[in-house]
């Protein structure tokens, strides 16, 4: 391991807390982009500039530069947005943005194409509508997700609100957001103690926090580098089980790099959740390697240092131990679609957002329907990490005219989809995302279509199997989490992975690397016929891989005797 | 000293001016006959600063003569300098590359490393040491940063390398079918334009060092011998001056197409064409502000349309001016069909008897008939009076067709023996037809294997100041900028110390921002010193080229005063008027003076040539 700095340090510890050229670089009316080192810093305010790679090689012949845009994500902890915020950024993507909002895998919405000059008033239209973008991405914590429909319980609005109270607890405290795109006073001189948890540098990567409350496990708590499972005893809620250490991001060819699930290490009573995530997020400030990003997570910290040393520091910097797990059990990790009674007698509806881009195309107006129930919704909405929404907190009496609105809009796809399509999750990809190898998003209807036909053949349209795509190893759609995963590797080019369990504890591994379309079909297609053929009873896909033996066990697993 | 290459300008010092003025009357000897007229069709067209560089040179290499040194007969140019070039999509051949290129400078070797993007491809003709470190992506495509490097080094217009000693390092991802294809390719294509190579080819896989490390260390002891053995003198040959271009006007050169791509977007709703010309063989030259005179043919689907309007038979042969050619002939190469003129607006009131239309054409109706002109084509009118021509009368009332000229876009010391072009395509749709020019709809059309008939023409009224040193004021919005292309690539080649400003401006800023890259490139390496742009259709208020003057006034204003000289190129009928406008407005607002005076200030830098236009 090198000891120099990665020159992401650097950047960070002369930005003046997040501030850079970024000012300046916005007002530059010769180019649609911003410089290279702002661009790292504009990530903490919730934006990516990015480029429309369809056009790139077409515009670099017209001798014009790349379509720069921004990508700008919220940060809307636990996934909530009241309907009138529903509004104002609808309105956003209509008029700033690429006309779609995009609800992504950690619950937030982002919004594509929106060009340079553009970013202030959009970054203050979100602000005006008391929500933010500051921290959605960049090296803090993000936004915090939980499980996506806590209100069926008091339990559950007690373990909401410690999500939404960590958000806040690990937000940055600088005023470079205010100053660059608020108006605010612009600072004189250097930043004085504007950060006190995160200091000059913030952290060595980006560091995600989620809730899950059992037995759903919608949030994939094994992914992230800090999961919470909430314990709820007799209806009250004890505390969470603490687990660290999961991420899914890994490089192509580099075995240094590797998805790892989160490890539990105990279990924490609700007074102490703050202490105690602040130590891990601390220890990983301390200890992070920040010469190389590409093994800045704490999953590499932690199995650099070992679990049992960092576990020890993180109980010194808290000055108390940990009780032991408690016992939990996770019935999935995907969501429940349709109408769901709370408690408390109020209803609500999960809708399936396909890849989680809400658009208007053709039948599927799915833009559209979304506003026209924001305007008559009087609950509030959820997103979910599963890239659906879900309309919250609807009074019996107002089910059928929502039923309605849903239907005008062809949003009732989930009544009818094959169970693959209803557990599809995919990542942007191309053409925006700058990482994409493949594509991703935009391939998922095509294999879609392919898939069902090959599983209707045997039987299983309506077999739930989890597929994820993405289009590139990084992970946003938490692919190496999928019964069924295709990672891109280049163009029309996958890794298949295959065999993750049906709740997020057990992850795929490779089947086949950098094979196309037919290659795929090709291997899926035996696999389908002996499912079909010797299943058992509820036995999920990746599982039945597993117990045939056409994949050995993983030796990286959530322990089964957790399991209640 | 100065040398040949003309990095270092300027005056001699007054004594070595008044030594050659003496000698002038004793002329040695072996100057005369061919010499003699050799050195004056060298001389021909230069203006005093070059003559004066030319009197200096000659001066240091007689002294040095006169001491008994040596003359070099050639200049070193970058002969003992080993260059590194690299193109890198994820930052891998990058770092390789400049860890070669730190290696290269601790053991002693002058070493330039560049950017495949940001290299100049014209040098590498001059290019004697190369090293290129150059990643593969997905499926044999090279990485973005070095596309246009590697289309050039691969297509036709590569020029032969004899004099070069290469070696390539490949950068790829093995579970490709093609591997390292890019390496592969720039390799073989490097020997097969005459290189040389020093180390073979290295091809590093996914673990890049495993191969590179050692691939560096073996390529930069060969450079090290290549380059500690003296390298072999490199001879410039004068180029033998052609006398008189052969080709004019009327003796148009056929010139080859090298390239003709849109520059704006696709959703720019119009077209403008960067055409590219080969003048190889043609004898012709240009200068910075020259414009290219381009002989066109009709659209096709103009001269069809004419013929079934007018119910004609285009094979009909129509006898004029002593020539038998088939009316196809005579309207697709020999007629104007797509400008309207009162002649023939005349000629057809004559052969339709149209009342309304003589009526026009009486004096006392000119707004209307100026506005029949503006807008309208005769194929407009045809289809109001359709079949009324025969043949003869037609060929007979039409004028003959022009030559059109492009303000030329490039610097022939950027470019050597290429013209460059701005074209902005017309094709529209007016009373309910579409619309076509003539000549820039057949320079859109005209493809890679196609030869246009062009001759320069020389416009000594848009010229750079003969003083490098002066500042330059730029404003060309469209295709205006065509000019100040050249112009740039121009004041960058002979490093002249004067700052150059530009003002530009389109509708959208993203789709429409003719030559964006040049630009921006262009101040990065400090060739434009400031850049103003105006886009009209960007916000609610319409933003042009004279509001961003008007907003700079009181620099602009400091700059002319100190000398500047000002060009204006692009619409006569308002642009040229509003920039003339606030011209004036400034010189009140921040010379202090009269509008009276202001008028007068304007006009005189007009009449010294410090206020030149291009505008049409």
């Amino acid at each position: 391991m090198s000891s120099t700095l990665s020159d992401f340090e650097r950047i960070k510890a002369i930005s003046r807390q997040l501030r850079g050229t970024l000012a300046e670089g916005l007002r530059d009316p010769i180019t649609n982009a911003i410089s290279d080192d702002d661009n790292k810093l504009l990530k903490f305010h919730g934006s990516y500039q990015q480029d429309d790679r369809d056009l790139r090689e077409e515009r670099r012949r017209q001798k014009l530069e790349p379509a720069y845009a921004f990508m700008l994500r919220a940060r809307l902890p636990s996934g909530v947005v009241t309907p009138a915020q529903w509004l104002v950024f609808d309105r956003l993507a209509r008029e700033y943005a690429n006309g779609t909002l995009r609800i992504t895998t950690r619950q937030t919405f982002q919004w594509h194409g929106i060009i340079k000059r553009k970013l202030k008033p959009t970054i203050a239209a979100i602000h005006g509508a008391l929500a933010t973008t500051i921290a959605a991405c960049g090296d803090v914590v993000r936004n915090v997700v939980s499980t996506a429909n806590p209100v069926e319980s008091e339990a559950h609005a007690q373990a909401y609100a410690w999500a939404t109270q960590l958000s806040e607890e690990l937000s940055p405290r600088t005023l470079a957001y205010h100053e660059i795109w608020l108006d605010g006073e612009p600072l004189v001189g250097e930043p004085k103690d504007e950060e006190p948890l995160y200091g000059a540098t913030y952290l060595p990567r980006k560091f995600k926090i989620g809730l899950a409350i059992p037995p759903l496990n919608d949030v994939d708590v094994f992914s992230q580098d800090l999961g919470l499972i909430a314990i709820i005893e007799q209806g009250t809620l004890a505390g969470f089980n603490v687990a660290i250490g999961g991420g899914m991001g890994a490089t192509h060819g580099d075995p240094s790099t590797y998805p790892r699930l989160a490890s539990v290490i105990g279990f924490v009573v609700p007074e102490q959740l703050l202490a105690v995530a602040e130590a891990v997020v601390t220890v990983q400030r301390d200890w992070g390697n920040r010469s190389e990003r590409k093994h800045a997570r704490l999953k590499y910290t932690i199995d650099h240092r070992g679990l049992d040393v960092f576990k020890e520091e993180v109980e010194r910097r808290t000055g108390f131990s940990l009780q032991p797990a408690r016992d939990y059990h996770f019935d999935h990790n995907g969501d429940r679609y349709g109408w769901i009674e709370g408690a408390d007698g109020r209803w609500h509806l999960t809708l399936q957002i396909e890849s989680g881009r809400l658009a208007d195309v053709g039948d599927h107006r799915g833009l559209t329907g979304l506003r026209e129930l924001a305007k008559v919704h009087d609950g509030d909405f959820r997103l979910t990490c599963n890239q659906n929404v879900i309309i919250a907190n609807v009074a019996a009496a107002q089910r059928e005219r929502i039923d309605a609105i849903v239907a005008a809009h062809g949003l009732d796809r989930y009544r009818r989809d094959s169970g693959i399509r209803r557990h599809a999750v995919a990542c942007v990809a191309l053409p925006t995302c700058g990482l994409a190898m493949a594509e991703s998003e935009r391939y998922l209807p095509h294999i879609l279509v392919r898939l069902e036909a090959l599983l209707e053949s045997h039987g299983l349209k309506d077999a739930p199997i989890l597929l994820r795509l993405s289009g590139c190893p990084n992970g946003c759609s938490r692919p190496y989490l999928g019964e069924i995963a295709l990672v891109g590797r280049g163009p029309g080019r996958y890794d298949l992975r295959l065999g993750a369990d049906f709740r997020g504890q057990r992850l795929n591994r490779p089947f086949r690397e950098n094979v196309d379309e037919e290659a795929i079909l090709g291997a899926l297609a035996p696999l389908f016929a002996r499912y079909a053929a010797e299943r058992e009873a509820g036995e999920h896909f990746g599982d039945f891989l597993h117990r045939v033996g056409v994949l050995v066990n993983e030796t990286r697993h959530i322990d089964l005797e957790m399991l209640a | 000293m100065t040398t040949l290459d003309g990095q270092k300008y300027g005056r001699p010092k007054e004594g070595d001016v008044n030594a050659l003025v003496a000698t002038e009357n004793q002329l040695p000897s072996q100057v005369h006959g061919e010499r003699l007229s050799a050195l004056e069709r060298l001389v021909d067209d230069l203006g005093p600063a070059d003559l004066y560089w030319i009197a200096a040179w000659s001066a240091a290499r007689a002294e040095r003569l006169q001491r008994g040194e040596a003359v070099a007969t050639s200049a070193k140019v970058a002969g003992e300098r080993l260059t590194i070039l690299y193109g890198s999509q994820t930052g891998q051949a990058r770092r390789v590359a400049s860890q070669l290129s730190t290696n290269a400078e601790n053991a002693g070797l002058s070493v330039r490393l560049v950017r495949a993007d940001a290299y100049p491809q014209r040098e590498l003709s001059r290019e004697t040491h190369l090293l290129v470190v150059m990643s593969t992506q997905g499926d044999a495509e090279p990485p973005d940063d070095a596309r246009g490097l590697v289309e050039f080094l691969l297509g036709k217009r590569a020029p032969k390398l004899p004099g070069l000693r290469y070696a390539v390092l490949g950068l790829g991802d093995s579970s490709y079918p093609d591997f390292c294809a890019i390496g592969r390719q720039l390799d073989a294509r490097l020997a097969e334009l005459g290189g040389t190579r020093f180390a073979p080819l290295g091809e590093a896989d996914v673990d890049v060092d495993a191969v590179a490390a050692p691939w560096t260390v073996h390529a930069l002891e060969q450079a090290k011998q290549v380059l500690g053995t003296a390298s072999p003198t490199r001879v410039t040959t004068l180029q033998s001056v052609p006398s008189r271009a052969v080709h004019s006007r009327e003796r148009p050169f056929a010139a080859p197409v090298l390239d003709n791509q849109s520059i704006v977007a696709r959703d720019a709703g119009r077209d403008v064409r960067h055409v590219e010309l080969s003048l190889e063989g043609s004898g012709l030259s240009y200068q910075p502000g020259d414009a290219l005179g381009l002989w066109p043919r009709n659209p096709v689907a103009l001269v069809e349309q004419w013929l079934a309007v007018l119910r004609l038979d285009g094979e009909q042969v129509v006898n004029h001016d002593g020539r038998s050619l088939s009316l196809r002939h005579w309207l697709a190469e020999e007629r104007e069909l797509t400008r309207l003129s009162r002649p023939l607006i005349a000629a057809l009131a004559d052969v339709s008897g149209d009342d309304d239309l003589k009526r026009l054409l009486r004096s006392d109706q000119s707004p209307a008939l100026a506005a029949l002109l503006a807008d309208h084509q005769p194929i407009d009118l045809w289809r109001r009076h359709p079949g009324v021509w025969g043949a003869e009368e037609l060929v007979a009332a039409l004028r003959p067709l022009t030559p059109r000229l492009y303000s030329i876009a490039s610097s022939q010391k950027a470019v050597g023996d290429e013209v460059h072009l701005a074209v902005a395509v017309v094709d529209y749709v007016a009373h309910g037809e579409r619309h076509w020019g003539a000549a820039s709809s057949f320079a859109a059309r005209a493809g890679d294997d196609q030869r246009l008939p062009i001759y320069i023409e020389p416009n000594e009224r848009f010229r750079l100041p003969q003083d490098h040193a002066r500042d330059i004021i730029m404003i060309g919005p469209g295709t205006g900028v065509a000019p100040f292309r050249a112009f740039v690539q121009e004041r960058r080649e002979i490093a002249a110390r004067g700052r150059n400003w530009l003002f530009f401006g389109n509708r959208q800023f993203t789709s429409e921002f003719l030559y964006q890259v040049e630009w921006q490139a262009a101040l990065r390496d400090g060739s434009l010193h400031k850049l103003d742009l105006a886009f009209s259709r960007d916000g609610d208020a319409k933003v042009y080229v004279q509001h961003r003057m008007r907003e700079q006034g009181r620099e602009l204003y400091a700059w002319l005063d100190e000398g500047a000289h000002l060009y204006v190129c692009g619409d006569a009928s308002r642009m040229a008027k509003d920039v003339h406008a606030t011209l004036i407005d400034i010189a009140v607002a921040h010379g202090g003076k009269t509008p009276e005076r202001a008028k007068q200030w304007l006009s005189d830098l007009l009449q010294q040539g410090r206020y030149a236009r291009d505008v049409y």
